[in-house]
């Protein structure tokens, strides 16, 4: 018996409600940017400067205490979050101790490092720093722009080479579709405020390309039904289209969210963050090739006639062509 | 129909026989990892049986090479160290005083009494002379001591020295390429000894690279902390020898002009004043040990090069009795009285020293000092179990991933999904093959990596399988339908892949440490996934095809 995700023939009309889903992806972008600027990102380290602290101990985190411990020394602003994980069992107890760019300093100097071993250790023996991470503000500064330089440059890239391989129709929808998927991104983390730092910027580029990959087998396909039904209105090749792909669409995302499921639940929390953003970049990056992608290019649509300049810039097809 | 070339089939079988050969010492990775250590010690010359023993462990006529693993799966220090390199101006301006003092000092007769002045910026030199209407004539002067650079491709046109009068000053700085030269010497230097410091501390590959203009990034797995690696590069570990002028406990006192006033290391509230100008330097150390004085308390015992054992050896003689100080990094050592002339050039240093801090000193001293000194701009440290704790949650969720996909295939495609599964496993084998050739650092983004790419994987046997079905649909043959869908399918992996590359390739430019680990494996994921795809998945399918012969194809 097999198992089947989507029937074999598919005609579901994507586009019956492209005002209903057009207004649910600007409505949660517009949520998206509102929440960055409202509530900002829970900055890590990597991007604010400062040093975090990973403590272990058998005694359960009593915040308050720990704080009252580290706050005579003078670090200034300090945080401490508590950190849960189901696999730790009940006498390991992890907190996360964060603390700001010290004025003077780039890194975190041992000195300091003592002071705080000692304060939290006189009130805790079995407590152990099991990390430690300092970023001056010099190089956090530079990490942020070289993060934002290479999100937009991935960007550009792509946008440049699907202009190369389709039309700019194609082009339009696809960056359409992965603005969407990273302002959604940064939305969630800025709702949940989840902690943002390098990784995250990771996540976020992998996004893009996963986004991208989904996006352009069903461009794809749109291309290869436009060349064969040259006299269908262009909404009915969209949906042939993406009815074609539907069962591969569904295939690779269930895969991959598998995959990133099982990293979820049991990748540890150190990771969890990371992951997080790649489920949500696949389920959204999935939803917007359809309904942000396919959309916009059934919006500004397409030049029809390929046959006549084929071999030229546009629909330069890899593999063998069919006439 | 569906053909497939003798040579063709070989290849592929080759390499993927190739690629599980590779992967395979990652599986003992212990093992390995001690038969590699043995052999490079072996190699050095060492040979116990205990050595011959690990080195048996792994069986020579295997691959050996191992994928290296990041520090969060190692544990150990990262620290990214800026060089001031601005440092070395002053040294080097200050360095040319004499020269232009006892050149001026020849044309007495036309500018007369000669002076320094201070100045606010320490990168430059300020004198003033007595004729000041004479003054373009002696800048002119100044500048005749101006050498050639001296850079790394050899002498350049410009000169070292830029010397300009400001008022009734001359002022002399060193040339923008006297700058460049000067900056690339002190990086070359500190990385020399950065890395000669760390291999005398017996670390296991430590990671020393050379970051932009004045950075250095410094990993060195297996340190329990970035506070140890601090200490033992952080210190410049200066040491030079001095005539003493005068002790004092007023740390305010105004040394006279070229001397200077130390702290002592030992007697908080002491003060000397010392000659500013060394009389040996440790640069001129040849060795250094540590070892026992009379007192059986624990010292460092040196030895000079001749010209620096000269040096000390004619000092001492020529001044029984009075105390002579040892300078480290600002810091009075300590002051013996020179009991008698020490000639051959060796001696010993004592203070109040742990056997920890002589062991130190000395691996600080051989190696020698740094040119200037470091500010550290990043460091990261993982501990012992965070890191076992990352690594058995990789390998977990590894496991299960691949274990979810693999029932997946099955579970939707029968036979056909274990010929995509048995692509995905070699997939991953080839992965840590490449890894393990380039001899690349997996780190925990990396192992991240990895799982996506098992999800992203079968994306493009997907693609194929899903078209070879469309294709069978429109009632051709089970042949026709596969080669069909292999033609058809092709267009969409490539510019598929091709764009995720893209941005794997962006992210290994851009990014740094951790998302660079990740962009590798992401990048090599995909080249290995195209080629499963394409011609593994489809040799199998041609085999089973050839065997079976099915009137229909069940997928």
């Amino acid at each position: 018996m097999r198992l089947k995700m989507v029937p074999d023939v598919t005609t579901l009309d994507f586009f019956r409600h492209t005002r209903l889903t057009f207004g649910a992806s600007a409505v949660a972008m517009v949520l998206s940017i509102v929440a960055f600027f409202m509530m900002g990102l829970n900055f890590g380290i990597d991007f604010r400067g400062g040093t975090s602290i990973r403590t272990e101990a058998q005694a359960p985190v009593d915040i308050g205490a720990y704080r009252a411990a580290i706050m005579p020394l003078g670090f200034g602003d300090v945080a401490i979050t508590e950190v849960f994980d189901p696999s730790f069992g009940p006498d390991r107890n992890v907190a996360m101790v964060r603390i700001q760019a010290q004025e003077g300093v780039e890194a975190i100097t041992p000195e300091q490092i003592n002071l705080m071993r000692e304060a939290l250790v006189a009130f805790d023996s079995t407590l152990v720093f099991a990390a430690v991470e300092s970023v001056g503000p010099k190089v956090s500064g530079e990490l942020i722009r070289s993060a934002i330089i290479s999100v937009v440059l991935a960007l550009a890239a792509v946008l440049f080479y699907i202009w190369l391989r389709f039309e700019w129709q194609f082009s339009v929808g696809a960056v359409a579709a992965l603005v969407h998927d990273v302002v959604l991104t940064i939305g969630i983390f800025s709702v949940l405020q989840i902690r943002f730092d390098l990784a995250i910027i990771a996540a976020l580029l992998t996004i893009v390309g996963y986004s991208l990959n989904d996006t352009v087998v069903v461009f794809d396909r749109v291309r290869e039904n436009l060349i064969k039904f040259k006299k269908r209105p262009l909404v009915e090749v969209l949906n042939l289209s993406i009815n074609d792909t539907l069962s591969r669409t569904v295939m690779t995302s269930v895969t991959t969210l598998l995959a990133l499921l099982a990293l979820f639940v049991l990748g540890g929390d150190v990771i969890r963050g990371f992951v997080f953003a790649m489920i949500w970049g696949v389920i959204v990056g999935t939803y917007s090739s359809v309904f942000v992608a396919s959309a916009v290019l059934l919006r500004f649509g397409v030049k029809r006639d390929w046959s006549k300049n084929s071999g030229d810039t546009a629909g330069t097809q890899f593999g063998v062509k069919e006439g | 129909m569906l053909q497939i070339p003798m040579w063709k089939r070989i290849l592929i079988w080759g390499t993927c026989a190739l690629a599980l050969l590779f992967a395979m010492p990652n599986l003992f990775y212990e093992r390995a990892e001690r038969h590699n250590d043995a052999v490079a010690q072996i190699e050095a010359g060492q040979s116990t049986a205990a050595l011959e023993a690990d080195r048996a462990a792994w069986p020579s006529f295997l691959p050996s090479f191992l994928v290296n693993l990041g520090l969060d799966l190692r544990g150990g220090a990262h620290l990214l160290a800026e060089v001031r390199v601005a440092d070395v101006y002053a040294d080097r301006i200050d360095g040319m005083w004499p020269a232009v003092r006892d050149r001026l000092a020849r044309e007495r007769a036309l500018v007369g009494a000669v002076r320094r002045m201070p100045s606010d910026d320490p990168g430059e030199l300020r004198v003033r002379i007595a004729n000041s209407d004479a003054i373009s004539e002696a800048a002119g002067f100044v500048r005749d001591l101006a050498q050639p650079t001296q850079s790394m491709t050899g002498f350049g046109q410009a000169r070292d020295l830029e010397v300009r009068v400001e008022g009734e000053e001359i002022v002399v700085t060193l040339s923008e390429a006297e700058r460049l030269a000067t900056d690339e010497r002190t990086m070359r230097l500190s990385l020399e000894i950065i890395r000669r410091r760390v291999d005398e501390a017996g670390t296991r590959e430590p990671t020393i690279q050379r970051q932009g203009a004045d950075r250095i990034l410094i990993q060195v797995p297996g340190i329990g902390s970035a506070e140890e690696l601090k200490a033992l590069i952080g210190t410049t570990a200066r040491l030079t020898f001095h005539p003493v002028v005068n002790v004092t406990s007023n740390p305010e006192e105004v040394p006279g002009p070229r001397q200077v006033i130390y702290p002592s290391m030992d007697e908080p509230g002491l003060f000397y004043v010392l000659d500013q100008t060394p009389v040996v330097t440790g640069e001129q150390l040849v060795d250094a040990q540590p070892s026992m004085d009379q007192n059986n308390r624990p010292a460092v015992s040196f030895r000079f090069n001749p010209a620096g054992g000269r040096a000390f050896g004619l000092y001492t003689a020529e001044n029984i009795g009075n105390p002579f100080a040892i300078v480290l990094d600002g810091e009075v050592v300590s002051a013996p009285v020179i009991q008698s002339h020490i000639p051959g050039g060796s001696g010993i240093i004592t203070g109040r020293f742990t056997v920890e801090d002589t062991s130190r000193l000395a691996v600080l001293l051989r190696a020698g000092a740094l040119p200037a000194e470091m500010d550290f701009l990043e460091e990261r440290t993982g501990g012992p179990e965070l890191v076992q704790d990352s690594i058995d949650a990789g390998k977990v969720a590894a496991i299960v991933a691949m274990v979810a996909v693999l029932g997946f295939m099955v579970a939707t495609y029968g036979i056909f999904g274990i010929i995509a599964n048995i692509a995905l496993i070699l997939n991953v084998a080839m992965i840590f093959a490449l890894l393990s050739l380039i001899g690349a650092t997996l780190t925990l983004p990396g192992i991240a990596g990895i799982v996506l790419t098992i999800g992203m994987a079968v994306d493009a046997t997907v693609l194929i399988f899903e078209r070879i079905r469309e294709e069978m649909r429109s009632a051709k043959g089970p042949a026709r339908a596969i080669e069909l869908g292999y033609e058809k399918a092709l267009s969409a992996i490539l510019d598929a892949n091709i764009t995720t590359f893209i941005t794997a390739l962006i992210l290994f430019a851009m990014g740094s440490g951790p998302v660079r680990g990740f962009a590798v494996t992401l990048g090599l994921g995909i080249i290995t996934s195209v080629f499963t795809a394409l011609l593994v998945t489809r040799l199998m399918m041609v085999m089973y095809f050839a065997r079976r012969r099915p009137k229909t194809l069940a997928i």
